[in-house]
């Protein structure tokens, strides 16, 4: 597979070299099936001792990874029969953030989310993942809808932030993150918020504030981006890797700080290595936080998750 | 700030004033020298040009509540959860911020009267790190909510900040969710809750409680927006347009009630406020 990290380069060699060896096996007749499987071995072993290590600023990359598995993979891997809906009913429909009907296993839920799009066309349609107020809105119209039908709410969070420009300024870019959070608080149903990819900023926060809040393994979760909170704080970009260490990016460092309620691990490697998998482990988790929040009542749901985010105290 | 002051504050045998001490100050806007007396008597507003100053949160609490108000003690919070460093250390940054600040953080409360009629007044004070919202801002605006909910009284909320502050990290984002929690509580007890957007609102600030207001005021001139102009800039590489992000351009483009110069503020909500009466709880 293509598209390695800086970081995988050992990894990427050894990979090469079984290739290598299995199309030269292909050719002759000396076995060196077992030479193969020896590698195969060592770079499995290696994949995953490097990724048990990664730096803060290495899993910024690993989320940011163009074949990570985005909104549109989950919905074909994790969810059946999804429904999209439409349009904030007052500007657009804005396709960075997507929702609509979903069935996670028995269960019917309100699926919404962020997509980044896989290729340059779909990128630029997705607006790579970054929404706009008319996006918002309509995540507040498909919360409200799903309050009112008594449709739990999944979120997959996945965004580098909202959308910096002047139209979204000037139809209320603000106003429609701070509305939409209020709905996620407002919703007389569970909740169930989980940050996939990048959990960037307010953009971010206004799918986030859930009664549950999940995030993958290798995904990062901020107030801005390292290289944003570098150029400010240390007056260059080039500071990153020191910004997302020093500001706790990480999914083992928010479980410490109490801001997430579960990690769900990710196929080894990272989930780009096998949507499939990556899928799965993100359904189970799903539906065992949606079972946990199943007898609470609309008032206890509303509290619960009041008290939440009332009870973060670092 | 002068050059006198500039000056003054780089001796370092010399303690640091962040208020003019001599007779005369430059207005940022038009450049104009004003005797300071003046200046501060018409309420750090450019006696020439109408620029609205920066004014801490003392005296933004003397220009709105009727004498004899109440300030909140600072709430407790953890601080420097993440044991912050960039170039320097964040309890250095608090520390100095402390320094030049009779405040121990960034938001203020006040408790008493609007020409009789109760009021929390919460003041922002861009002087304490660029005003920005950490766990000190949100548990202060916290604690301002749940004292107009427990007097009946309405919210009112100056705002002004950079945004979240970077040094609590996560933390800080935190405090957006935390913050609404407290507005739609006083939106179901049947109190107004009011915002003044003052100079500069941007950012996590601004995407949270600022925008979620039964009204929007904005000082003339202020810069209210979510991005940043420099990262909009950045983004789209176009030209921004004349008064982009300015109270005046949100007030066009139906993002605040009403654009009220200062000294007209506390006469604004005192009329709101006879509008805006307690309510039962929904």
């Amino acid at each position: 597979m293509n598209g390695y990290l800086e970081f995988e380069k050992p990894v990427a060699q050894l990979e090469a070299r079984i290739a290598e060896l299995r199309s030269s096996a292909e050719d002759d007749s000396v076995d060196i099936s077992s030479e193969i499987s020896r590698l195969e071995i060592k770079s499995a072993a290696l994949l995953a001792s490097t990724y048990a290590s990664l730096t803060p600023w290495q899993k910024t990359q690993v989320a940011r990874h163009p074949r990570r598995p985005h909104f549109r993979d989950y919905v074909e891997h994790t969810f059946d029969d999804f429904l999209p809906l439409g349009g904030d009913r007052y500007y657009g429909e804005d396709e960075a953030i997507l929702g609509g009907f979903a069935k996670l296993g028995d269960r019917r839920v309100m699926l919404i989310g962020h997509e980044k799009g896989h290729d340059t066309e779909s990128r630029l349609r997705h607006n790579f993942g970054m929404g706009k107020p008319e996006g918002y809105r309509k995540a507040i119209r498909l919360m409200e809808l799903a309050g009112r039908f008594g449709l739990p709410v999944i979120t997959l969070v996945d965004t580098s932030g909202a959308f910096p420009g002047i139209e979204a300024e000037e139809r209320g870019q603000a106003e429609a993150i701070a509305r939409s959070t209020e709905a996620c608080l407002a919703l007389p149903v569970p909740m169930v918020a989980a940050i996939v990819g990048e959990g960037g900023s307010g953009g971010a926060v206004a799918l986030a504030s859930a009664n549950r809040v999940l995030m993958l393994e290798h995904a990062v979760y901020s107030v801005i981006s390292p290289e944003g909170c570098a150029s400010i704080l240390w007056r260059t970009a080039e500071k990153a890797s020191d910004a997302a260490q020093a500001m706790k990016v990480t999914s083992h460092d928010l479980e410490k700080l109490g801001v997430i309620d579960r990690i769900v691990m990710e196929p080894s490697g990272g989930a780009h290595r096998d949507h499939t998998l990556a899928g799965e482990l993100l359904g189970e988790a799903l539906e065992t936080e949606l079972a946990s929040l199943a007898a609470m009542s609309s008032e206890q749901v509303i509290r619960q998750r009041e008290d939440r985010f009332l009870s973060i105290s670092g | 700030m002068n050059w006198f002051t500039r000056v003054r504050n780089t001796l370092p045998f010399i303690g640091k004033r962040d208020t003019p001490d001599n007779l005369w100050i430059k207005c940022p806007n038009c450049q104009d020298m004003v005797f300071v007396k003046e200046y501060e008597e018409n309420l750090s507003v450019c006696p020439n040009c109408g620029h609205h100053g920066r004014i801490g949160a003392d005296r933004r609490l003397e220009i709105l509540l009727d004498e004899g108000y109440d300030v909140l003690p600072q709430p407790q919070v953890t601080e420097d959860p993440l044991k912050f460093k960039d170039t320097k250390r964040y309890v250095d940054r608090l520390k100095q911020a402390r320094a030049k600040n009779p405040h121990r953080d960034a938001f203020t409360v006040g408790s008493g009267t609007i020409e009789g009629k109760p009021a929390v007044v919460g003041v922002q004070d861009f002087g304490f790190m660029g005003g920005s919202m950490g766990m000190a801002v949100g548990a202060a605006f916290c604690n301002g909510a749940q004292k107009a909910l427990d007097r009946r009284a309405a919210y009112i909320v100056v705002t002004a900040a950079g945004g979240a502050r970077m040094q609590e990290g996560i933390l800080s984002l935190m405090q957006m969710p935390k913050a609404t929690v407290m507005t739609r509580r006083l939106k179901e007890a049947g109190l107004p809750y009011i915002v003044v957007l003052s100079d500069p609102t941007t950012g996590g600030v601004t995407a949270s409680y600022a925008m979620l207001g039964d009204i929007h005021m904005a000082e003339p001139g202020a810069l209210i927006g979510f991005a940043g102009q420099r990262v909009i800039q950045d983004t789209i590489r176009e030209q921004l347009p004349d008064g982009f992000q300015r109270a005046e351009y949100l007030y066009r483009h139906g993002m605040v009630d009403l654009v009220v110069e200062r000294k007209d503020m506390r006469g604004t909500l005192s009329d709101l406020l006879e509008y805006l009466q307690p309510q039962a709880a929904a």
